[in-house]
């Protein structure tokens, strides 16, 4: 074995940096899935009946429907009765302020390095706090107030502003669209929901933080952002995880919708538990995030992906209004035995409608990544016009990275272009930094963050130096 | 500053140096030549401790310190550099990042601070200006789409920012038309002091008109078989190699 292998060797053996449990009693649901359980869910979350009838109507979907085997990850099958679907702490308090808030989450969020204080006031991010199942703590509500922002939990809006949540969830990602979306639909636990009215900025980056906790339990939250005509908005969402021998199944719906000359920046740090350096245990991670633009309007994802065993995740535009815009923008690293397939889908249904795809993979350890991205141009979307670069680099040779791109045109006016790349992180490279007195580690970290700029660039700068750092953590001394 | 003793190296099985004596002291310019194949860029790269190449036999000391058990970063922080004949690309990070950790890692190394963004900007113009490199080039990725001439002015440049004990130039002249190569020269010139060292490997006698050594050696068959001062390269210019070789074989 060369140093440089006895160095992955070494370094890849870093434990995961935010592995603890939070020990907080928890209002549960027993194991299980069936209609029962999803009045359970509902009645505890005191819905409406329309919303009870609706998680039926997405259950009674679901159990026609067969877990998706075309991705290119491999895991023991999921035994949907040995979840726990409901799970929320038992203290639920009134918050008026911080003080309130049970000294051992903060703990946990001081643990994260959520700086939940004054200092984001000063940085301008309001947040919304998911911890487990059950939103507990949201600030800056007043700045938000003041313009007419809504910035909740989807519990809290299903009940405060039932038109709304009726009228969008399940419009761009419907129950029926796939296995984890309908299942999601049945037994959704929280989530984010906001609302920006007709042309207002949202003064501040949103930003939620989400966080499995309780053993076994299943998350699945539901976010619904709804960008009404002319208006701005920027959301972050950051996950982390706490160390579980089983594997914990994880299925996020989040639809986004951009009315008329609106943009949405949506922007993702994911760092769930990836497993041990044996493959044991991890999150599985199984999302559908999709938007839908109207005339003039933009949708951006960029997403930091570094975390959970197993990643089936395709965040995607609709272009359906003319002139429309979508953006992709993504980074999954994989190392140990985590797999990942993930890309995005950009459906052109508009004339002069635009989008742009730039994925950077990178594979360490004996992981697997693949990207998958779906371009679809509609036989009305005239002078549309794709560009996609995918770009790939392996670390070691015990890796995987492949691209599957699929090209659907209908319409003879549409330009697409593809560009894809496979580079080794070269020893020539790490040498050279080496001879100008740079160690391995920070020679690799500078390489993989040079070729992951363009989309750092796309990052909100809190959210960028975040991710370098997550980076640096996953990838500690890969060398091949 | 440094010496070199019976330094043998092989790669991949094949004996390159075969016996290398060499003392470099500081002030000291010494230049290394030699027909190709005869062990030059492989020196170089012992020396910086490339991982390619594996020492056989004899010692280096650098600074009263064993070389040759020093990490290849540890030998840069004691103050080697290494231009490269074939500058590598670095996509997506900028030549002044990258300098600006390099410098900082050096001078942790020493236990001092790191340089403020002001001093480095501040030394980086002002070394950039006597290799007439504009700025561009200081804020584009490392030698990423640089022409060949431009990625040898940024080892320069590199150079002159990191100022190492010992510089050793493998091939700096190599590719360079005589615009860039009068500058390049410029730079190792103002570069050339009391307190450092240069060991410069080139094919041409042209490139000591610009850089005049102290010493001149002649490396053939991995050993150096006669050295001299700037004169001798100009008796190589003249008469080319054979004679060295010949006399080699009747010596041995």
């Amino acid at each position: 074995m060369s140093d440089d292998m006895k160095v992955v060797e070494d370094l890849t053996q870093s434990e995961y940096k935010w592995g603890f449990i939070t020990d907080i009693d928890a209002d549960e649901a027993p194991k299980g899935l069936n209609e029962d359980i999803i009045r359970f869910i509902s009645n505890k979350k005191n819905e409406p009946e329309w919303m009870t009838e609706w998680r039926l109507k997405a259950f009674k979907h679901w159990l026609t429907m067969k877990e998706p085997k075309w991705p290119n990850v491999k895991y023991p099958d999921v035994d949907f009765q040995d979840i726990k679907y409901y799970s929320a702490p038992k203290k639920k308090p009134e918050l008026e302020s911080l003080d309130q808030v049970d000294p051992e989450l903060l703990k946990t969020f001081e643990k994260l390095g959520i700086p939940m204080d004054e200092q984001k006031k000063l940085t301008g991010v309001a947040m919304d706090v998911v911890f487990d199942s059950v939103s507990v703590a949201t600030t800056f509500k007043e700045t938000l107030n003041e313009k007419g922002i809504i910035f909740c939990s989807i519990s809290d809006a299903i009940k405060n502003h039932p038109e709304l949540v009726k009228k969008y969830i399940g419009s761009v990602v419907p129950y029926t669209d796939n296995y984890y979306a309908a299942l999601n639909s049945a037994v959704f636990s929280d989530g984010s929901f906001v609302y920006i009215p007709k042309g207002v900025r949202c003064p501040m980056e949103l930003s939620t933080y989400f966080r499995i906790n309780a053993s076994e339990t299943g998350q699945f939250e539901r976010t619904l952002l709804i960008a009404d005509e002319e208006s701005y908005v920027s959301y972050l969402e950051g996950c982390t995880a706490p160390m579980r021998d089983e594997n914990q199944l994880h299925a996020a719906v989040v639809e986004l919708i951009s009315m008329d000359n609106a943009e949405i920046k949506y922007s993702t740090v994911q760092n769930w538990y990836p497993g041990d350096k044996e493959g044991k245990g991890g999150i599985y991670n199984f999302v559908t995030k999709r938007g839908v633009c109207h005339t003039n309007s933009k949708i951006s994802w960029t997403q930091v992906e570094t975390g959970s065993a197993v990643t089936w995740k395709y965040p995607g535009c609709i272009l359906k209004g003319d002139n429309s815009v979508g953006e992709f923008y993504s980074v999954a690293v994989t190392n140990h035995h985590q797999q990942a397939d993930t890309g995005t889908k950009m459906i052109h249904l508009g004339k002069n409608t635009k989008s742009t795809i730039i994925s950077k993979g990178i594979s360490a350890g004996k992981s697997q990544n693949s990207y998958r991205g779906l371009v679809k141009i509609g036989k009305n979307a005239d002078n549309s016009r794709n560009f996609s670069q995918c770009d790939s680099m392996l670390m070691g040779d015990r890796c995987g990275a492949h691209t599957f791109p699929y090209l659907e045109i209908e319409n003879q006016s549409a330009q697409v272009e593809h560009e894809a790349t496979t580079s080794k992180v070269g020893e020539d490279q790490i040498f050279y930094l080496n001879q100008r007195g740079i160690s391995t580690e920070d020679a690799i970290n500078l390489i993989v963050n040079g070729f992951c700029k363009e989309v750092f660039n796309e990052l909100p700068m809190e959210f960028a130096v975040e991710a370098q750092k997550l980076l640096a953590i996953s990838l500690e001394g890969s060398v091949g | 500053m440094i010496q070199i003793k019976n330094l043998h190296a092989t790669v991949d099985g094949k004996k390159i140096l075969n016996g290398i004596n060499l003392e470099v002291n500081k002030g000291e310019v010494h230049a290394i030549m030699g027909p190709n194949g005869s062990g030059k860029s492989t020196l170089a790269n012992v020396l910086a401790g490339h991982e390619g190449y594996e020492v056989t036999d004899g010692e280096v000391i650098f600074n009263g310190k064993d070389l040759l058990e020093m990490s290849p970063e540890d030998r840069a922080r004691e103050g080697m550099f290494l231009a490269f004949q074939y500058p590598i690309e670095i996509p997506g990070i900028s030549n002044s990042v990258f300098l600006k950790t390099a410098i900082d890692e050096i001078r942790k190394y020493k236990g001092e601070e790191e340089i403020s963004a002001k001093d480095f900007l501040a030394l980086i113009k002002e070394k950039a200006k006597i290799l007439e490199m504009d700025n561009s080039l200081v804020s584009r990725s490392v030698n990423s789409g640089f022409s060949g001439g431009e990625k040898k002015r940024n080892e320069i440049l590199q150079m002159l920012m990191l100022n190492p004990a010992l510089a050793l130039l493998d091939e700096t002249d190599s590719g360079l038309d005589i615009d860039a190569l009068k500058i390049v020269s410029k730079g190792v010139n103002v570069f050339r002091s009391e307190n450092n060292g240069v060991i410069m490997v080139t094919h041409y006698q042209r490139l000591l008109d610009y850089i005049v050594p102290d010493f001149v050696h002649v490396l053939y068959k991995g050993q150096i078989i006669k050295s001299g001062d700037k004169n001798l390269a100009l008796e190589l210019e003249e008469k080319g190699y054979d004679w060295l070789k010949n006399g080699e074989l009747e010596t041995a």
